[in-house]
């Protein structure tokens, strides 16, 4: 069984990690989480990223976090990635599979991922 | 929506935008009935918002107030021959007492009714969400329950470390699937 002593380790271990992790994020994934996204299978997207800037240790400098709906319903699930100093990037019509493609290339290999742009998908 | 355990989710992102700061999410079955409570003790809505929330074409639209999340439980809700019943204490009339009370009754045993999906991700996405915010999940279910209490994981946890942290998710994550599996 899972005990509350298991979760005060975790405090312990964790005491040393956020002093460390304050001001470092300069990347943060929002995933838009309104009637809307929910609807669209934002639930898994969200997660998916959760765990693979774990994964990837990536959470010393990439947050992830939730909005409210962004007004283009049709494009839903919509992840918007912003960074310091870099345009932001909004992708379209997400999935668990598509976010990890843009953690690998985008967040950690610094490349956007084109064809699940909403720029893209305005063009097709 | 595919799964009931969205509509929690998105009925409960209400609560949260409401101002809530504690968000309880009861769930508790019969043999042919699921009852589902979402509590909060949030602004509140005033009387006239309350009576057009669950109307999908009803906006006072100045800016976004109400939207499509109430009408999908009522239909949820209703097309399994069930109800929701929604009661309300807005903050500018209840400054001590404010919040806002879902309650939605589904007949399980209906061809129409959705399946629950899964509740335990839709929890763990709300902590993940608001860590700041406390949440009293508990599913009551052939004599046995599930529950969680954030306020629980934070008097162990202390101020430092945020409920969603990825280790602390984890845990959540286990914590309640065991619960489930036993």
């Amino acid at each position: 069984m899972k005990s509350l002593a298991e979760l005060a380790e975790i405090r312990e271990r964790m005491k040393d990690k956020i002093v460390l992790r304050e001001g470092n994020n300069d990347i943060r994934i929002v995933v838009g989480m309104a009637t809307c996204g929910i609807a669209a299978g934002a639930r898994p997207v969200l997660n998916a990223f959760v765990e693979g800037v774990n994964a990837e240790g990536l959470a010393d400098r990439v947050t992830v976090s939730q909005t409210g709906c962004i007004g283009i319903c049709q494009y839903e699930p919509v992840v918007e990635v912003f960074q310091s100093g870099k345009d932001k990037v909004t992708y379209v019509k997400m999935t668990a599979e598509k976010a990890a493609r843009v953690l690998k290339d985008h967040i950690k290999g610094g490349k956007v991922v084109d064809e699940y742009t909403i720029t893209y998908a305005k063009k097709a | 929506m595919k799964e009931l355990s969205l509509n929690i989710l998105d009925i409960a992102e209400n609560s949260v935008k409401a101002g809530a700061t504690l968000v309880q999410i009861l769930l508790a079955e019969t043999s042919d009935t699921l009852t589902l409570t979402v509590a909060d003790n949030g602004c509140g809505m005033t009387p006239e918002v309350l009576r057009g929330v669950t109307d999908p074409f009803y906006t006072t639209r100045t800016t976004r107030k109400v939207g499509l999340g109430l009408p999908l439980l009522k239909l949820a809700a209703e097309q399994t021959g069930g109800s929701v019943r929604l009661t309300s204490r807005y903050i500018g009339e209840d400054p001590e007492n404010h919040g806002t009370e879902v309650v939605a009754v589904f007949h399980t045993d209906h061809i129409d009714f959705t399946p629950m999906g899964d509740v335990v991700s839709t929890i763990l996405t709300l902590i993940q969400g608001s860590p700041e915010i406390d949440f009293l999940f508990r599913h009551q279910r052939n004599g046995s329950t599930v529950e969680l209490d954030t306020r629980r994981l934070r008097e162990v946890l202390g101020a430092e470390v945020p409920l969603n942290s990825f280790e602390v998710l984890q845990w959540i994550e286990e914590y309640l699937r065991e619960q489930y599996q036993t």
